[in-house]
């Protein structure tokens, strides 16, 4: 199952080695040219000589994480966020440390010794640890090292009605839907970039654009949905199960709308469901993407994720497959030769 | 440690206050190891008889440890299918942001989520704010129709969380308080095996101890023992906590001494953790406890009620931590306790 897969590999930003282990196993195929650059970023080709418009289509493998900074005399471990983490979503969750996948628990104080009023101040990153049950300090270091980083314990399930449960589907969901991409076999000049670093600024993409100079981009994201009870009309960025997200404008992006037009065009023309993205904050890879070199024209098929950075997301089943017809049909719309900037 | 697998079963199993059946089932087998005598009380208390041999009259104990976990349960399906839900046993709501949780539905278990704003749509002030359990729902990814035909108001809500194992034998997860202490009466069971007691031995399982040790009422009174001991769990050290509920975790069963304890049983276990070589820690208490001694002590004309435990960390939340070796040192504690009880020991507890 490809999604438990990726979703249950780690990989925070910049320690993607894992994720991109997994990755890389998925798409070692005859029919693809396979290699890495320096930052790390995974790149997969296929028909590189080909005439015709050089395609680069963009997923990030890294994830959010926490990396491990300082180990206590009583042997608890001090942590820092690598990406954007909420703090109060971490209090009394599992987590997995390092290659060793040593399991921490990040505890709070019982309920029964707090003052009532401390119930309504969340922790801060000063008041939380993780426990891996040491002793001492000296226990702690025979088995997790300051600079190791940690992931949810989470794992890939289906639940609801077409939906799954996991941590990370931001951006394995994106992952996903360009490793089924890749393992087939287009006609196309066509480069998958699985890369690194977009949680702590589009780092691997800002590389990978650069060395590719594509003509068209398409970064492959998992965005943010929260279309939840009591959410005010402009936080409902997405809606869950109502197709895959197009962006008119981000945090970072005005996408070309030409593209964006065609795009939707080629949902209408196959009857794939699709919905805009409807806040302006956030972004993608594509954020970096389009200012490489003299500009490259692409946007964002985005896949609605509820709760997204917290423990446990979710995605629709349906979206996901909607995601993947789309980018299936834009990529034959322009192997038919019918985009024209 | 010949109940680490149970105790992971029970870990996994859901029952809060009020539906312990599932639990009990396991309990129950566990049980059938050492005894057939086993019976269900009206609450839903589960009791096994290990019967003593003696030419003279039995004393007759209890131990007692509660099955049920806290719970929530469902008091509103609100728009869009998300579910509002009520407490059934403490939790603090900053540790059910971004919980797994399993919704006990009208036909099945249905897996949820507990929400959480993402912080790209947050105002910078707003991860000031900790959010009280009436803002929080949950997800179960189904349209609203659907949710509103497999849940019914009423429906209970357990924590979703797989057992890990951390360094040292520490377990860490849901449920440790209070199924840790089931299997410390396993393991007291399992050690009795070794002695020749004179003791009846009456092994509960009790219900509803989560919202006010109500199990442990109707046990007491229906069983009527001689001595009741309850076993549950107490407060292990951590960062800011006050000292005399910081426990150590490892270091052996926490024995409770105080207005709540008779003094006897209290020396008499302390004497058998003694006998054992197996270190104890005294855990205070300044009155009426938060364990179904509480209930004990003052059942019929009154019982002479003992309190031992282990230490846990994180309590009420679903990543309570604790070291199964205290678990087995614990159950030593009581066999040996148990071997050494007599008639005429009993009959002392009552000359002050």
């Amino acid at each position: 199952m490809l999604l438990k897969k990726l979703t249950e590999a780690m990989g925070p930003s910049g320690y993607e080695n894992e994720i991109r282990n997994v990755i890389r196993s998925e798409v070692t195929l005859s029919h693809n040219h396979i290699f890495t650059d320096v930052l790390g970023n995974l790149f997969v080709q296929q028909n590189q000589d080909t005439q015709g418009p050089h395609i680069m289509i963009d997923a990030h493998m890294d994830e959010i994480g926490l990396m491990i900074v300082h180990v206590e005399e009583n042997g608890l471990l001090r942590f820092r966020p690598i990406g954007g983490i909420d703090p109060r979503v971490l209090v009394s969750k599992p987590v997995v440390i390092g290659d060793s996948k040593h399991f921490g628990v990040i505890g709070s104080k019982p309920i029964h010794l707090q003052k009532p009023e401390e119930r309504r101040q969340p922790l801060g990153w000063d008041q939380l640890y993780i426990d891996i049950g040491a002793s001492s300090k000296e226990d702690a270091l025979s088995v997790v090292q300051p600079g190791d980083v940690a992931v949810f314990a989470t794992t890939y399930g289906e639940m609801g009605e077409r939906a799954a449960k996991a941590k990370s589907f931001d951006d394995r969901v994106g992952c996903a839907l360009l490793v089924e991409t890749m393992q087939k076999e287009w006609q196309l000049r066509l480069s998958g970039v699985f890369a690194v670093q977009e949680e702590v600024g589009l780092r691997g993409a800002t590389a990978a654009a650069y060395r590719l100079k594509p003509d068209i981009a398409i970064a492959l994201e998992g965005t943010v949905c929260f279309d939840v009870v009591d959410a005010p009309a402009h936080n409902q960025a997405t809606q869950l199960g109502k197709g895959p997200a197009l962006t008119l404008q981000d945090g970072l992006t005005l996408p070309d709308r030409r593209f964006t037009e065609f795009m939707i065009a080629t949902a209408e023309k196959y009857n794939i469901p699709w919905q805009y993205r409807r806040v302006k904050g956030g972004s993608n890879d594509y954020g970096a993407i389009q200012k490489a070199r003299e500009g490259v024209i692409g946007g964002a098929i985005s896949v609605p994720v509820r709760y997204i950075h917290a423990p446990a997301q979710i995605i629709s089943l349906e979206d996901y497959q909607a995601a993947l017809q789309l980018l299936t049909a834009i990529l034959t719309e322009i192997q038919e030769g019918r985009w024209h900037s | 440690m010949k109940h680490v697998d149970t105790l992971i079963r029970l870990l996994e199993e859901h029952g809060g206050p009020g539906f312990e059946e599932e639990v009990a089932k396991i309990v129950e087998s566990a049980m059938r190891t050492y005894t057939s005598k086993i019976e269900r009380d009206t609450l839903g208390n589960l009791i096994a008889t290990v019967e003593g041999q003696s030419s003279g009259r039995r004393p007759r104990v209890l131990l007692s440890a509660h099955m049920d976990e806290i719970a929530l349960m469902v008091s509103l399906i609100d728009k869009g299918g998300f579910l509002r839900v009520a407490q059934t046993g403490g939790f603090d709501p900053r540790t059910l942001v971004g919980q797994e949780v399993v919704v006990h539905g009208k036909n099945k278990r249905w897996h949820g989520i507990i929400g959480s704003k993402p912080p790209h749509l947050q105002a910078p002030d707003e991860q000031k704010k900790a959010a009280p359990l009436e803002d929080l729902f949950i997800d179960l990814a189904m349209p609203e129709e659907r949710v509103r035909s497999e849940i019914r108001v009423g429906d209970r809500v357990t924590l979703h969380r797989s057992v890990m194992p951390l360094l040292h034998h520490h377990y860490s997860g849901k449920s440790l308080d209070n199924r840790t202490s089931v299997a410390v009466i396993l393991e007291c069971l399992e050690a009795l095996k070794k002695y020749h007691h004179q003791a009846d031995v009456i092994a509960v399982a009790s219900v509803q101890e989560e919202v006010g040790v109500r199990g442990a009422t109707t046990v007491g009174y229906g069983q009527a023992p001689d001595v009741a001991i309850a076993i549950d769990v107490t407060f292990a050290d951590m960062p800011g906590q006050a000292s005399d509920f910081s426990y150590k975790i490892g270091k052996g069963p926490a024995i409770a001494k105080g207005p709540n304890i008779h003094p006897k049983v209290f020396q008499d276990l302390s004497e058998a953790a003694k006998a054992n070589n197996i270190d104890y820690q005294l855990e205070l208490s300044q009155g009426p406890t938060g364990t179904d001694g509480r209930a004990f002590q003052i059942t019929r004309e009154g019982i002479a009620t003992g309190l031992v435990g282990i230490a846990i960390r994180y309590m009420h939340t679903s990543v309570e931590t604790g070291s199964y070796q205290d678990i087995v040192d614990c159950g030593k504690v009581l066999a040996e306790y148990i071997a050494q009880l007599t008639w005429e020991r009993v009959e002392d507890y009552s000359c002050y």
